[in-house]
């Protein structure tokens, strides 16, 4: 990020897709190699272009799921149907493909090791993706920081990088947890329904050890969350929030 | 429609401005609120990209790009982005 601000500007550039993932019905991790990636902060996004052969031009955000520690950066992508540029990413982009874009940006919905915790993350559906970068990065940097992430999805086939998250090892600092809106598996031991005062008063550190909160997921899920959060005495400086939605 | 936020825009404002602008904070000519650029209402559907006040929804700066060159209005803001 340093040394993007100071270069001043922001260009475009081509990376090659070293591999992907289907993570779920919809969603696909696209890894990229890029040999002139400066690093990224965990939560960060890019914005990627799409040319067609007559000269136009379709542009959209994706936020890095990657560590910065990771080899690869690590695009995770929500398939949006009548979407310009989703379904080319989860449906038409092959391994060696090139993939043009530029970043990386953002510097407000950033964790990095050195702002501590506790760290309490809040996803809905694709909102998990900075989330994971910033789960990935407190592991990396071996973090001491508390950990709590809450990721709601409407199904266990809907929860993106599940293998992953579910085999977090649990212990004292790193705590994953689940809740599925609209169907449960049979025995399941996470919670069902939305996100909301109730369940984040259950989850949630309270005000007194003031909790670093990042939300990330659609707008409704967003508002509910913060105001939750809000409404239960945390301080608004400290529920830092992204909106995903299709665009 | 559903709004986001001004994470969207922060490619957009960088290209313009030249750095990282998410974390300025904007000055509410309506109301008077105050906060970082990331947490303003942004509509990405218009002619245009729209950041509206959180508190007040007052249209706070409007992004227009045409063939390459981006038009940038910031009539909502009491002041100039203050940088961090």
């Amino acid at each position: 990020m340093e040394r993007t601000a100071l270069r001043g500007r922001l260009t475009w550039q081509f990376g090659t897709v070293a591999g992907v993932v289907e993570e779920t019905a919809r969603t696909r991790s696209i890894a990229l190699e890029l040999p002139d990636w400066p690093g990224h902060r965990a939560g960060q996004h890019v914005d990627v272009r799409l040319t067609a052969e007559d000269g136009y031009q379709a542009q959209r955000s994706y936020s890095i799921g990657s560590a910065p520690e990771d080899h690869d950066l690590v695009l995770t992508v929500e398939e949006i149907a009548d979407g310009e540029v989703s379904p080319y990413l989860v449906e038409e982009l092959h391994v060696g493909d090139s993939l043009e874009l530029r970043g990386p940006i953002g510097g407000y919905f950033v964790w990095e090791a050195s702002l501590g915790g506790p760290l309490l993350l809040l996803a809905g559906g694709s909102g998990v993706v900075p989330l994971r970068a910033m789960l990935r990065h407190h592991l990396a940097s071996e973090s001491d920081a508390p950990l709590r992430l809450l990721y709601s999805a409407r199904s266990l086939e809907d929860v993106i990088y599940r293998d992953e998250l579910m085999s977090v090892p649990a212990d004292a600092e790193i705590d994953v947890r689940f809740t599925l809106t609209r169907s449960q598996p049979a025995g399941w031991h996470g919670y069902a329904g939305r996100v909301d005062r109730k369940l984040l008063e259950e989850v949630a550190w309270p005000p007194s050890e003031h909790p670093l909160v990042y939300i990330c997921g659609p707008n409704g899920f967003v508002e509910a969350a913060a105001s939750a959060l809000v409404d239960l005495g945390h301080a608004p400086a400290r529920v830092k929030t992204e909106r995903f939605g299709p665009t | 429609m559903e709004a986001l936020d001004g994470n969207a825009i922060a490619g957009a404002l960088f290209a313009v401005f030249g750095r990282e602008m998410t974390t300025a904070v904007s000055v509410c000519a309506n109301c008077g609120a105050t906060g970082p650029v990331a947490e303003t209402r942004v509509y990405l559907r218009g002619p245009g990209v729209v950041a509206r006040c959180s508190r007040c929804s007052a249209v706070l700066l409007v992004l227009v790009e045409i063939r390459g060159v981006t038009c940038v209005d910031l009539r909502g803001l009491a002041e100039p982005l203050k940088g961090v």
